[in-house]
């Protein structure tokens, strides 16, 4: 048990403080890099409560897709000249009332939800309970899943969905003059229509284009 | 103290893991260059030790008395770090591989997701190698090898699920253990090749060497990389083709099991079997190295985004109606 307790301080630790280091370093892309090691240990103590689908899902979406994009993205702007900016300039006095609304409204949410959180001891002998019988984590989440919550996942994949084609809509550009390959044309060329035989008499020369 | 004596008695498991593990990275450099060189009618590296089997060892020998150079204007910390996170993830996967029902380090639940977790991570190493050198050359290699590792994982994933429909657990025994009858590699063939591909261009492995294309990067995101460090990023990047290969053989050429079900072949350990088919998938990578010139890059992505993920998907509808139908689909509990 003691080491349960020494492994869960110390990844609860870091997540914390990686927390804070996101919100606190000057460098963006050490953010994204602390986001990262958050979400590391956070999956971390989800192995730990016996959720190991959930941790590894959360290592494979957020670690492995979702933040490599979004380092890839903050790599490519140039932030740190956007930033000073933005503090230099009168531009920053405009986002200030966007940004205090949506910190209230989270603040507030966290309240509500630190408010309704007991801690209870029970948890630990239903983990116990569910750890002896022998359905596996992942079979009782897809047997939950695709039964009784079938049509809240359909709605989530459906979310998903009109996300993408969303995103796809919003960047998608028709560019002109722009050269495409295009394989099927490029196999389907016939000996004829690209070579031609022609007897060369000398000194008339032959005409190229036309 | 029965504590530490569990503690001590897994890091001897683990020493006796990953001692095999490097000592065989070291092997398959070689192994690789002999193959690539006798396609090309060469010799190869020959000179040092009995059919230059020695020549990693002396390859490494010479990165350890090189100097390391940080550059000035680089992000020192992440600079650092960046071979420390290939290397380290390349190893760690190898917790959970099965040398036969009882050797295995790790035989937790969610074994082929834990495999899919550290290799979609190893992208990381090369993203902060590529941008904390701070010059033009490394960057370019790392983004490129950002877009081009999660294009590919999608199919990779993909195909894990073709895989897991037949087996109906995500337990990697489990899965070798379901090939008894038949290797995954018979009904779902044309998926152990868009595997062996999308491998191909997980691990930036020639054709899809882009990353580090030579002839265009100098040497993409290790160009500002000298001595252990740059060797450290060569030996992660082996580890992770043989990890790989490992995976292959488990998914799709029955891991430990041994080939044929008869006598003489069961007395055969399965680690010696599991070895022989990674051996197996590895000499087809060297050769595909070899053989086959380097992709352009929409090229690349069009293959992983516009061929591979809709003919793997069309693959686990196939996969999925087919068990469906014929009320095949494995019923756990």
């Amino acid at each position: 048990m003691i080491a349960h307790a020494i492994f869960f301080y110390t990844f609860s630790i870091i997540a914390v403080v990686s927390a804070i280091m996101v919100t606190a370093s000057k460098n963006t892309v050490h953010s994204v890099f602390f986001l990262i090691l958050d979400f590391i240990s956070i999956s971390c103590l989800f192995i730990m409560i016996g959720a190991e689908f959930l941790g590894m899902i959360m290592l494979i979406v957020y670690v492995g897709a979702v933040a490599v994009l979004f380092l890839f993205v903050v790599m490519m702007l140039n932030v740190a000249q956007q930033k000073n900016q933005w503090f230099a300039g009168q531009q920053s006095s405009r986002h200030i009332p966007v940004g205090l609304i949506i910190s209230t409204l989270i603040f507030f949410e966290i309240i509500i939800v630190i408010g309704g959180w007991k801690y209870k001891p029970e948890i630990f002998d239903i983990n116990n309970s569910l750890s002896q019988t022998s359905i596996s984590n992942t079979h009782s989440l897809g047997q939950i899943l695709y039964t009784d919550y079938i049509h809240v996942f359909q709605i989530s994949g459906m979310i998903l969905l009109v996300a993408m084609v969303g995103a796809i809509v919003l960047t998608f550009r028709q560019r002109s003059g722009l050269k495409r390959q295009s394989y099927i044309k490029q196999i389907s060329r016939e000996r004829a229509e690209g070579v031609e035989v022609l007897e060369v008499q000398s000194n008339k020369g032959v005409k190229i284009d036309d | 103290m029965e504590y530490l004596s569990i503690v001590f008695q897994e890091a001897y498991k683990i020493l006796f893991l990953l001692v095999p593990v490097l000592v065989s990275v070291a092997m398959i450099v070689w192994l690789d260059r002999r193959v690539w060189a006798f396609v090309q009618k060469r010799q190869g590296p020959n000179v040092v030790g009995p059919f230059g089997l020695l020549q990693s060892l002396a390859d490494a020998l010479k990165y350890i008395f090189k100097e390391i150079i940080i550059p000035s204007s680089s992000n020192k910390v992440i600079f650092i770090l960046a071979p420390i996170v290939t290397m380290t993830l390349a190893l760690i996967a190898w917790a959970v591989i099965p040398f036969s029902a009882t050797q295995v380090l790790a035989d937790i639940n969610v074994g082929i997701l834990y495999l899919f977790a550290v290799s979609s991570l190893g992208v990381y190493g090369i993203i902060m190698g590529g941008w904390a050198s701070n010059s033009k050359y490394p960057f370019l290699g790392a983004i490129r090898s950002a877009a081009q590792m999660v294009s590919y994982e999608v199919s990779i994933g993909v195909i894990i699920i073709n895989v897991l429909l037949c087996v109906g657990s995500l337990n990697l025994n489990d899965i070798v253990i379901a090939q008894q009858n038949m290797w995954f590699v018979i009904p779902l063939f044309p998926m152990f090749v868009i595997f062996f591909i999308s491998a191909l261009a997980e691990t930036n492995r020639p054709p899809f060497d882009l990353p580090e294309a030579e002839a265009e990067l100098v040497a993409g995101y290790q160009t500002e990389y000298s001595g252990m460090m740059y060797a450290m990023f060569w030996l992660g990047e082996y580890a992770n083709i043989l990890l790989m290969c490992a995976m292959g053989a488990i998914l799709f050429l029955g891991g430990w099991m041994s080939p044929i079900d008869v006598y003489p072949f069961t007395l055969v350990p399965g680690a010696i079997w599991l070895i022989l088919k990674i051996l197996l998938l590895f000499i087809l990578f060297a050769l595909v190295k070899a053989i086959v010139p380097r992709y352009r890059y929409d090229q690349l992505m069009r293959l992983g985004w516009k061929v591979f993920l809709p003919l793997s998907l069309i693959w686990v509808v196939l996969t999925a109606s087919y068990l469906f139908y014929f009320n095949l689909l494995p019923v756990n509990q």
